[in-house]
């Protein structure tokens, strides 16, 4: 079952360690991405750019509309995503516990969501 | 290699996965000394077969070669992530092999240690020092091998509130180091009750929902039942044999106790023909041998009982006589109000409503059971036998206030309507 993993950092908390501080976190998060991955735990992710680079889209007055910035100001911002193959939650829980960068920020952990039913439904009114 | 190998290799791994995994996890669990690395270390074991089972072949021994792959797995991983937590090394360095080890070493120790890899895992997941649903859960998923969204649904609950109950049960066994073991003899009796309590609340789960629309979730009881069959395989105790022949045995009434429409059906109601008469003879013999041992407790006398029910053609034709011993016997082993009020109903099918009616008015007037609904519905359902219409409808009423179950609702209000008629 595919678990998506959302991992949220304060702005600027990252930019405020020191280079060798940011060095150990990043190979360690990069190493245990790599023990996912062979352990066929891994199933994508990126991480993002910082929120100013945004551009949110949003249906207004009958058209759509552009701004820049993320949606919504929070402290915490998401700062990468990953979609983790795991047995049930807890199984996706116990691996991203053991993930370094749940130091940096906290990680949401939600299961994808089936649509199949609901595509094969689609298509059958679009014929 | 053809495509066709991996996809049979994969249903191979699917297969063992079911029918091994709880032994694998279990001896994982002794040698790797903690649940969760024990875990990962059986996934990824199994994620290896995949990968390499398709060019090597299917092992001779695949149980073997799980836990020896999984628990190498385990040290590999904790010696690389011991290069960014020196804290990793030590426990690294704790959990490997000594010298002359090999895998075949723990192909044929674990062989041997199976039974008591499982029965470890049986009584660290229900141990007494863990919340009482934290222990249900944990052993569904760690025994039972369910999934975190499977029990959670059959709780009707949601997955991160089960996730959690089982986070916590297993931060507790590992912060307190609970003791990974089979208890030792004198403590064996009092563990064992707490065991055969979880079985037999994940059984009731399965049997009588505590709330919700459906009466039953067979799915829940069948795994208690297995459970049931694993533990007297492992541990052949007469309390155990108890449980699971009062589990056989509340089981063969299934098809009979609700009707197509899902409403209840009592037992003096019910079709005996549908009663599961393989499940019954299997619980009758197993109560049998329990009696036999003269050490047995009070989930052996609930079997006896519900063997007398099974035996008899019609409620009338029940030996009332011997339920009301029976239910003198339990009730002397463990006093409870709920034992006497079902002491008071086997009275009342004796020697008449009068006599039972008697006895549930003084329980109620002691104070107790004053808020249990199958109290009140129980002597609504003698006045009503006795004609006295008004106290039925007063204690139906009371009844119907206090159950939380839809098919029990149901079932009064269609009592409270034939009163009317």
């Amino acid at each position: 079952m595919k678990y998506i993993c959302l991992g949220y950092i304060e702005p600027n908390k990252f930019e405020n360690l020191s280079e060798a501080e940011r060095n150990a976190l990043v190979d360690a998060c990069f190493s245990y991405d790599d023990e996912l991955r062979k352990n066929g735990h891994f199933a994508g992710g990126e991480g993002l750019q910082g929120p100013q680079s945004a551009a949110t889209l949003r249906w207004e007055n009958g058209k759509v509309a552009v701004t820049d910035g993320p949606y919504a100001e929070t402290k915490e911002q998401i700062g990468g995503i990953l979609i983790l193959e795991a047995r049930d939650l807890n199984h996706a829980i116990q691996l991203m516990s053991k993930h370094p960068g749940v130091k940096a920020g906290p990680f949401e952990i939600r299961p994808a969501a089936d649509l199949s039913g609901m595509m094969q439904e689609s298509e059958e009114r679009r014929g | 290699m053809p495509e066709n190998s991996i996809e049979l290799v994969r249903t191979t791994l699917d297969g063992l996965y079911r029918s091994e995994s709880g032994r694998i996890l279990a001896t994982l669990i002794r040698l790797l000394g903690d649940f969760d690395l024990a875990e990962d270390a059986m996934h990824d074991a199994f994620a290896a077969g995949l990968e390499r089972w398709p060019q090597e072949g299917v092992p001779a021994n695949p149980r073997s070669w799980l836990i020896s792959t999984g628990r190498h797995k385990a040290i590999d991983g904790l010696r690389r992530r011991a290069r960014f937590d020196a804290s990793q090394d030590k426990i690294a360095d704790q959990l490997l092999p000594s010298g002359d080890f090999a895998p075949a070493d723990v192909g044929t120790e674990s062989d041997e240690s199976v039974p008591d890899d499982q029965l470890r895992l049986i009584f660290t997941c229900c141990h007494p020092a863990l919340a009482p649903e934290g222990r249900l859960a944990l052993t569904l998923r760690e025994v039972c091998g369910l999934t975190t969204e499977e029990i959670a649904r059959a709780f009707l609950t949601t997955a991160p509130t089960l996730a959690q109950r089982i986070v916590r049960a297993k931060a507790k066994i590992r912060d307190e180091r609970l003791p990974y073991q089979v208890p030792a003899p004198e403590e064996l009796p009092a563990r064992l009750d707490a065991v055969l309590q979880v079985v037999y609340l994940m059984f009731n789960e399965g049997y009588s929902a505590s709330a919700g629309a459906s009466l039953t979730r067979a799915d829940l009881s069948g795994e208690a039942i297995r459970l049931g069959r694993l533990l007297l395989e492992l541990l052949p105790e007469p309390e155990g044999m108890g449980l699971l022949a009062l589990m056989l045995l509340q089981e063969s009434r299934r098809a009979a106790r609700t009707s197509p429409s899902g409403e209840l059906i009592l037992l003096e109601d019910q079709d005996r023909t549908q009663w599961d008469r393989a499940l019954i003879a299997e619980g009758v013999k197993l109560v049998e041998r329990a009696l036999l041992s003269r050490r047995f407790g009070p989930y052996t006398l609930q079997a006896a009982i519900a063997a007398v029910h099974s035996e008899a053609a019609s409620a009338a034709a029940t030996d009332w006589p011997q339920i009301v011993a029976l239910y003198n016997l339990l009730a002397r082993a463990v006093p409870s109000p709920v034992i006497e009020l079902n002491r008071a109903v086997a009275v009342a099918m004796r020697d008449g409503p009068e006599a039972g009616l008697a006895l549930i008015d003084g329980l109620l007037q002691r104070g107790v059971l004053t808020e249990y609904h199958l109290a009140h519905s129980a002597r609504a359902d003698l006045c009503r036998r006795l004609g006295r219409k008004g106290e039925a409808r007063a204690s139906y009423e009371r009844a119907l206030a206090l159950t939380q179950q839809e098919p029990e609702r149901r079932f009064l209000e269609k009592r409270l309507r034939e009163l009317e008629e």
